[in-house]
């Protein structure tokens, strides 16, 4: 977090005021209006992130994808409100590929993912828009000859106490000289005089989705652009022994049958061209171990019955003495398919030179280093132009960069751009799941009624053992990112263990929204449920008193349950659970008030969730979060479940890997907790509560426990 | 050489009959606003208006299609298909946006049907359309205020 404030100014900085040598300089495409020899508009590119052009234009490139969470409204909000920029007057495009210039400060990579964006950005972007604030201030009094303390800014203008005005369009071509001011002599907005951040400003992208005109990856074309499919393994693990392309060929306009590192690559001039060329062609595969759901988990929970690897230690849970209950329980998850609404797909033209692809990524460094890697290229040679993603959820940042990877090696082998789709069948089947888990729990009460100890083990797949971001994630040989939501309790309970086993298939697993706390928080927020039962209290009460050294939790605890109204008479048949955890830096916690359809299937009237992120950049975006994570975590509780029989994911499209739809879908009341503490994340942190909370309702009216997900269809039978 | 009736426009598509309408709107046509969800009509991202109608051209044939006066969200140019989009963008309501197309498509033809439609009849009728962002309840919302909007 300290690197965020390096704006890295010999990287980018520079004071030339015209504008085409400068704005090459660092790589800018100019658009195209500006390419012609006459009239180049002026610009002033303060910094990588800005570019302000003589009508007043400005251009904010954004260095975090677009995938719904609304980021290029918000991280043009930070820049904007220090620059005192005129909204009305900015347009916001994707920043291009460079890990030196855009790189998030939470990761140190272009990376958009953990839900890290906002609080990863909010000293840096604001420093940037101050920057460019500051050298339009200096360049308005050397025009003036006046003094700085007698200027201020407003709304896209440097006005001096006189009355006069200069708009920033008229100072671009007044940059001479100017320099920037160290990162630490900037100085920031006092909150109060905020004028964006805190402000529920529209979605900038808004108008392009609604009236068609969006580019999503999946609408990309270029000139003399392929289509194609690829027929990949069947089975996790599996290769190509030998294939036959000859009645693939034979299908109208299927041009090319190569093979790639991941499968056969069937190329025509269309999508149904391919998809029938792909039907008819024949491969031979040599299929490897073939994984059964039912024989894993038998592995799986006898790993679960020895001691794991130890990632937290508190007190001495084989030490209790006088528990006047103990519960040991098994909780079991299923893998996940994250089922962005786009399938996956990537365009890449490779030439000899350089190689351009076109992709909704989550993650351009990566997009940038697999390219160059199978290219043979440097990084510079890969440009990536970011395209708006139709959900991601995880799924579009991939350390391998496969997606890409797969497109880059049939242009090349073709020789022409190609766009490789995927159909859902191929998403759903093509791995890199939310992992599948097993969990032993055990917890005892002591004579008093209050928990007296807590021990907790996992069983589930790393995706980071093994990846570049091992150091990060793996402590003690623990990942970090398996227990998430597990390691640390929250609970002031004297004797806490969690340990970890890792399970070792073949199944690419990779991070899906809320990631670890998806399951972990289930676990916690249920077995807390069955202690607060087993002690014969209030479960809200139950928690909250075990929550006095974290008021933040305690604020969103209390604050839900005061919404909902909790303890309070329900209609018949009607019943509230409750569930608070604390992930990606934010706290949540939410009520579900739920009752029971004549087929038994769940019916969720109402969710009621508070948050606890800190500062709020745009609270109508952090409600579209929290809304939209509610019904995500909810899926995953009632339909969410991918397996395996003979090596082959049994799941096919949305009529077997289903989805809550409008009908499903309760209301979600949300309240943002006004905090002036550190900021937290909002993309990912209002999953995890949703399916614990109404599983604790539903206990209320079955008295079942359901401790293995996706929910029962009848939930009377749990 | 089919001949499709798109957007008031008379278009000429060399494909084959058997090929959903969906590529041909999207890849012969450029009109990319119509989206690729699923390919077997269980998500509606696809949905486009043949005849008035509400139809997936994911399963649509072009045999279907021919001859009938197709809509796309690019046409949706009256007075309806604009209330929405305005209602839309006053609710906010997309999120990743790659649904919302399918969506509001799905909603015209029930507001033209029913101009002040319940929660259920916008339970009926929205359930085809999946949204992954979970923005079901601003769409809701969002026909709410269309309709309201008359």
């Amino acid at each position: 977090m300290a690197k965020s404030n390096d704006l890295n100014r010999r990287e980018f900085i520079k004071t030339g005021s015209l504008a085409s040598a400068f704005i090459l300089s660092f790589q800018l495409p100019l658009p195209a209006i500006a390419r012609g020899k006459t009239n180049v508009a002026a610009r002033f590119a303060p910094n990588a992130f800005i570019s302000i052009s003589e009508d007043n234009s400005v251009k904010i490139l954004c260095n975090h994808s677009e995938m719904g969470q609304g980021t290029y409204t918000a991280m043009t909000q930070l820049i904007a409100e220090e620059m005192d920029a005129d909204w009305s007057k900015i347009t916001v495009e994707p920043a291009p590929a460079d890990a030196t210039l855009y790189s998030c400060p939470a990761f140190g990579m272009q990376l958009t993912g953990g839900s890290a964006s906002s609080y990863g950005e909010w000293d840096r972007l604001r420093k940037v828009g101050a920057s460019a604030r500051d050298m339009l201030l200096q360049a308005a009094t050397k025009v003036w000859g006046v003094e700085i303390v007698s200027c201020r800014t407003d709304n896209g203008y440097v006005v001096h106490s006189s009355g006069k005005k200069l708009a920033y369009g008229e100072l671009v071509t007044k940059m001479q000289g100017i320099q920037p001011k160290n990162d630490s002599e900037l100085v920031l907005k006092d909150p109060k005089d905020f004028k964006y951040i805190g402000k529920s400003v529209k979605r900038v992208e808004a108008l392009e989705k609604v009236n068609g005109s969006g580019k999503f990856g999946m609408d990309v074309s270029i000139p003399g652009m392929l289509v194609a499919v690829v027929e990949r393994p069947p089975v996790f693990g599996s290769k190509v022994k030998s294939f036959n392309a000859d009645k693939s060929k034979s299908v109208p306009g299927v041009k090319h049958v190569v093979q790639i590192d991941r499968g056969i690559a069937v190329v025509a001039t269309g999508y149904w061209a391919a998809r029938k060329g792909r039907e008819v062609l024949e491969v031979d595969w040599d299929l490897g171990p073939l994984l059964n759901t039912q024989k894993q988990r038998e592995q799986y929970l006898a790993m679960s019955k020895t001691p794991g690897l130890v990632a937290t230690k508190e007190g001495d849970v084989s030490k209790v003495h006088g528990a006047a209950k103990t519960i040991a329980v098994l909780y079991e998850f299923p893998y996940l398919n994250h089922a962005q609404m786009e399938p996956l797909n990537a365009t890449a033209d490779v030439r000899k030179d350089g190689c351009d692809i076109y992709i909704g990524t989550q993650a351009q460094t990566f997009e940038q280093m697999t390219a160059a890697q199978i290219l043979g290229m440097k990084p510079e040679q890969i440009k990536v132009h970011t395209q708006l993603l139709g959900g991601a959820f995880g799924r579009r940042s991939v350390f391998d960069g496969h997606i890409a990877a797969e497109a880059v090696q049939t242009s090349r082998a073709v020789g022409a751009p190609v766009k490789v789709m995927w159909s859902r069948e191929d998403d759903l089947k093509g791995g890199y799941y939310r992992t599948v888990s097993l969990h032993q729990i055990k917890g005892s009460i002591g004579a008093a009624n209050n928990p007296v100890s807590w021990h907790h083990r996992v069983v589930c797949q790393s995706f980071m053992i093994g990846s570049p971001m091992e150091k990060m994630a793996v402590k003690n040989g623990v990942d970090s990112v398996s227990v998430e939501g597990a390691s640390e309790l929250h609970y002031d309970i004297p004797n806490i263990q969690v340990e970890w086993h890792q399970g070792k298939d073949l199944v690419p697993t990779l991070w899906m929204r809320s990631v670890g706390h998806s399951y972990n928080a289930y676990v916690k927020e249920c077995f807390m449920d069955e202690l607060a039962f087993a002690a014969g209290k209030d479960p809200y009460l139950f928690r909250k008193a075990m929550m006095k050294k974290e008021p933040r939790l305690l604020g969103v605890l209390d604050a839900v349950a005061k919404k909902s109204g909790w303890g309070k008479p329900l209609p018949a048949g009607h019943a509230r659970g409750i569930a608070v955890h604390a992930s990606f830096e934010s706290f949540t916690a939410q009520v579900a008030e739920v009752s029971i359809s004549p087929d038994g299937k769940p019916k969720v009237h109402k969710v009621w969730l508070a948050i606890d992120c800190g500062p709020v950049i745009n609270p109508d975006k952090v409600r579209a979060q929290m809304e939209g994570s509610v019904i995500f975590g909810l899926t995953s509780a009632l339909y969410g479940k991918l397996t395996f029989k003979d090596g082959r994911v049994q799941q096919n499209n949305f009529y077997d890997y289903k989805m809550v739809r409008m009908d499903d879908a309760p209301p979600v009341d949300v309240t943002i907790i006004e905090s002036p503490e550190k900021m937290g994340g909002v993309g990912e942190p209002g999953v995890p509560c949703t399916a614990p909370a109404v599983a604790n309702a539903l206990f209320t009216l079955t008295k079942k426990r359901i401790r293995k997900l996706p929910f029962p269809a009848d939930v009377r039978k749990a | 050489m089919i001949s499709l009736q798109v957007n008031g426009k008379t278009q000429e598509v060399d494909a084959p009959e058997d090929m959903p309408l969906l590529w041909a709107l999207r890849e012969n046509l450029g009109l990319t606003g119509t989206k690729f969800g699923c390919g077997v009509a269980q998500c509606g991202a696809c949905t486009v208006h043949l005849d008035g109608e509400a139809v997936r051209s994911c399963i649509t044939p072009l045999s279907r299609a021919r001859g009938k006066n197709i809509v796309t969200i690019e046409g949706l140019d009256d007075e309806i298909g604009h209330r929405l989009q305005k209602a839309w963008i006053e609710e906010e309501v997309p999120q990743c946006g790659y649904c919302q197309s399918g969506q509001i498509m799905s909603a015209y033809v029930l507001l033209k049907e029913i101009p002040n439609p319940t929660d259920k009849n916008i339970d009926d009728s929205m359930t085809g359309n999946i949204c992954r962002c979970g923005t079901y309840q601003r769409i809701r919302a969002a026909i709410h205020t269309a309709a309201a909007g008359k």
